[in-house]
């Protein structure tokens, strides 16, 4: 499971041979995230945010656990009983803002985490499963933050789940009764709310164990590194800790100063003003968008204002959104370049850039209103989402020249030229 | 069956014939019934979420639409969801009838969309046929769009006179419930 120079837990005293000898679970720290875990040296800051996001999950089952002992789930009081949280209950308004900015905040460096991701093809062989794991994560994170967002019962969130439902009912035959089924009626109300209120206390907890998969799956070629070249011998890694705990603590606290800053001085600069409005069902309001960090799929959706042979504009914008994070899972061999890491990759790395541009369009675009030139911009940009994956990718992957790479971590960091073997991974044995 | 039974190691009974032991059956039964009674108790646990038995008996609902004079609408509400009523004008009757079939996403006439003898009576659910929203022109002062009928401000879709739509992502026109006149100045919807 780890690189053969990893150190060996020896307990010291008596009682840690004790329980090592009962219940390794020291033994189990120490090698996945301790002192016998051999990391690559070269590591930036970006390799920070999975710890970051494993610290914002915790940052929001400690806060959603402390506020459902305040909350509602009722339809005629949840509205109600969280301004019941805001206005009377001990520190409630911190907590409740620390629990709103925590979800935006955990999606700020879960997608920092995935951009990484994409940018030094952490999603590459060996790392596979990593990347599939890590796309189910996001799912779940997407359906919990949903059902989350419903539970004030503000207006946004009662048209904010009449549309996601209304998503279904554009399945053929079937989308009428499955959409009625999930609301548990034929608009949100108290059944949905209830449904929504167990599912997002459950979710997190389920995101925690496919997390400890996640990491098992990691554990098992280690981290990728900037150069995208293997570990070869030990001068490449350096033990999780003490250098990766205290890098990690080092970005643990700048996170945390961006975030009390935000939580303490904007707290609702990324929440909509219409969702302290109770809900009502006769009234829509002018303007629904859901939380920003959906918006580029939004805009994705609203782009079919057209229909395409027998398919009605509704299901392709539906099959759209759906189809833009299913594509990400398709990624390991949509990219079929041996070249992991963007730094060597000249011509990846350009493109690289105008996606990550295309998608913050569409995050835009996706808290517009839907007028034009809007309509129009989200159509080319979600055209050029598909395009960069199923046309761009592949074929840069056939005709970039890769700059040469280093011969091992250790080279690149000490400055050692490249190897002038480009198009692949170095693969001769380290002896 | 039983032709050459013999003794395994462990004891256990053998048909050498086709190498089909007696406990193979027994494990394919036992899987299948274990398999089996998992998936029955699903019927519950799937079902429970499907709407309840009072959702349901609200089916439904008597309006009074002696207030409404032609060129207004009234907001009503019918299974949780709202409901347009309109009583169209001589004008806007003649524009619904003036437009071409052809051009139209769902066609339907203005009179398969109304009760015979009623054509200026036009009741449809107050939801986009999109996503749900609740569309805008029913009540006075609000945009009814580019065909001067509803306008969804979700995501753009325009509805005619005839509620029929007319652009944007919208698949289908607003929904038709099943309704009847009691009288002429009541309604009844579901």
């Amino acid at each position: 499971m780890s690189f053969s120079w990893a150190k060996h837990y020896e307990p010291k005293s008596d009682l840690s041979k004790w329980i090592d000898e009962r219940l390794p679970l020291p033994r189990l720290v120490y090698s996945a995230v301790g002192a016998g875990y051999p990391v690559p040296r070269n590591l930036n800051y970006f390799w920070n945010f999975g710890v970051l996001a494993g610290f914002a999950l915790m940052l929001q089952i400690i806060t959603g656990i402390v506020l459902a002992m305040h909350y509602a789930p009722n339809a005629l009081i949840a509205f109600d009983s969280t301004e019941h949280i805001m206005r009377n209950v001990n520190w409630g308004w911190m907590l409740r803002y620390a629990h709103a900015n925590g979800a935006s905040f955990f999606f700020i460096v879960v997608y920092i985490h995935i951009f990484r991701g994409l940018y030094f093809s952490s999603y590459k062989a060996p790392r596979e499963m990593i990347w599939l794991l890590g796309l189910v994560i996001f799912l779940l994170m997407m359906a919990t933050a949903f059902m989350g967002y419903v539970l004030p019962w503000g207006q946004m969130s009662f048209w904010g789940a009449k549309v996601i439902t209304g998503l279904f009912g554009a399945i053929p035959l079937v989308g009428e009764p499955i959409q009625e089924w999930l609301l548990g009626g034929f608009a949100p109300g108290n059944a949905t709310l209830n449904r929504f209120f167990s599912l997002h206390y459950l979710l997190p907890f389920v995101t925690a164990g496919v997390i400890i998969l996640h990491i098992w799956a990691l554990h098992i070629p280690g981290s990728s590194n900037p150069t995208g070249v293997e570990v070869k011998t030990e001068s490449d890694t350096v033990p999780f800790h003490p250098y990766y705990t205290a890098k990690d603590g080092f970005g643990l606290g700048v996170f945390l100063i961006l975030y009390c800053l935000m939580l303490f001085f904007a707290p609702n600069f990324l929440g909509h003003a219409d969702n302290y409005i109770p809900a009502n069902p006769l009234s829509t309001p002018a303007h629904i968008v859901p939380e920003w960090y959906f918006w580029p799929f939004y805009a994705i959706l609203r782009a079919f204002t057209f229909d395409f042979l027998i398919i009605p504009a509704k299901l392709l914008g539906v099959l759209a959104m759906f189809a833009s994070i299913l594509l990400l899972f398709f990624m390991p061999w949509l990219d079929r370049s041996p070249v992991r890491s963007g730094n060597y990759r000249p011509l990846f790395r350009v493109f690289f850039f105008i996606l990550l541009a295309d998608i913050v369009l569409l995050g835009y675009l996706g808290g517009a209103a839907a007028e034009e030139p809007f309509v129009m911009l989200s159509q080319l940009g979600s055209a050029y989402y598909f395009a960069h994956f199923l046309i761009i990718l592949p074929i840069i992957s056939k005709i970039e020249k890769p700059k040469p790479l280093p011969y091992s971590i250790t080279d690149a960091v000490l400055g050692k030229p490249g190897t002038g073997m480009a198009g692949g991974p170095v693969l001769q044995p380290a002896e | 069956m039983a032709e050459q039974v013999t003794m395994n190691q462990d004891g256990s009974a053998a048909i050498e014939s086709d190498g089909v032991r007696r406990r193979d059956f027994i494990n394919i039964a036992a899987v299948s019934f274990a398999g089996i009674g998992a998936a029955t108790v699903l019927i519950p646990l799937i079902t429970q979420m499907a709407p309840s038995k009072d959702v349901l008996a609200q089916s439904s609902t008597e309006v009074d639409i002696t207030a409404v004079e032609p060129g207004q609408a009234i907001k009503t509400v019918w299974r949780d969801q709202p409901m347009f009523i309109r009583n169209l004008t001589p004008a806007e009757i003649d524009s619904a009838n003036k437009v071409d079939m052809n051009s139209l996403r769902d066609p339907q006439t203005l009179a398969d969309r109304t009760v015979d003898g009623k054509i200026n009576w036009l009741v449809t659910l107050g939801v986009c046929t999109h996503l749900g929203c609740v569309p805008l022109g029913a009540a006075s002062g609000e945009v009814k769009g580019e065909y001067g009928g509803y306008f969804c401000p979700c995501h753009g879709s325009h509805y005619d006179t005839a509620a029929r739509v007319r652009k944007g992502p919208a698949p289908t026109n607003l929904v038709v419930p099943e309704y009847a006149f009691l009288s002429d100045t009541v309604i009844k919807i579901g």
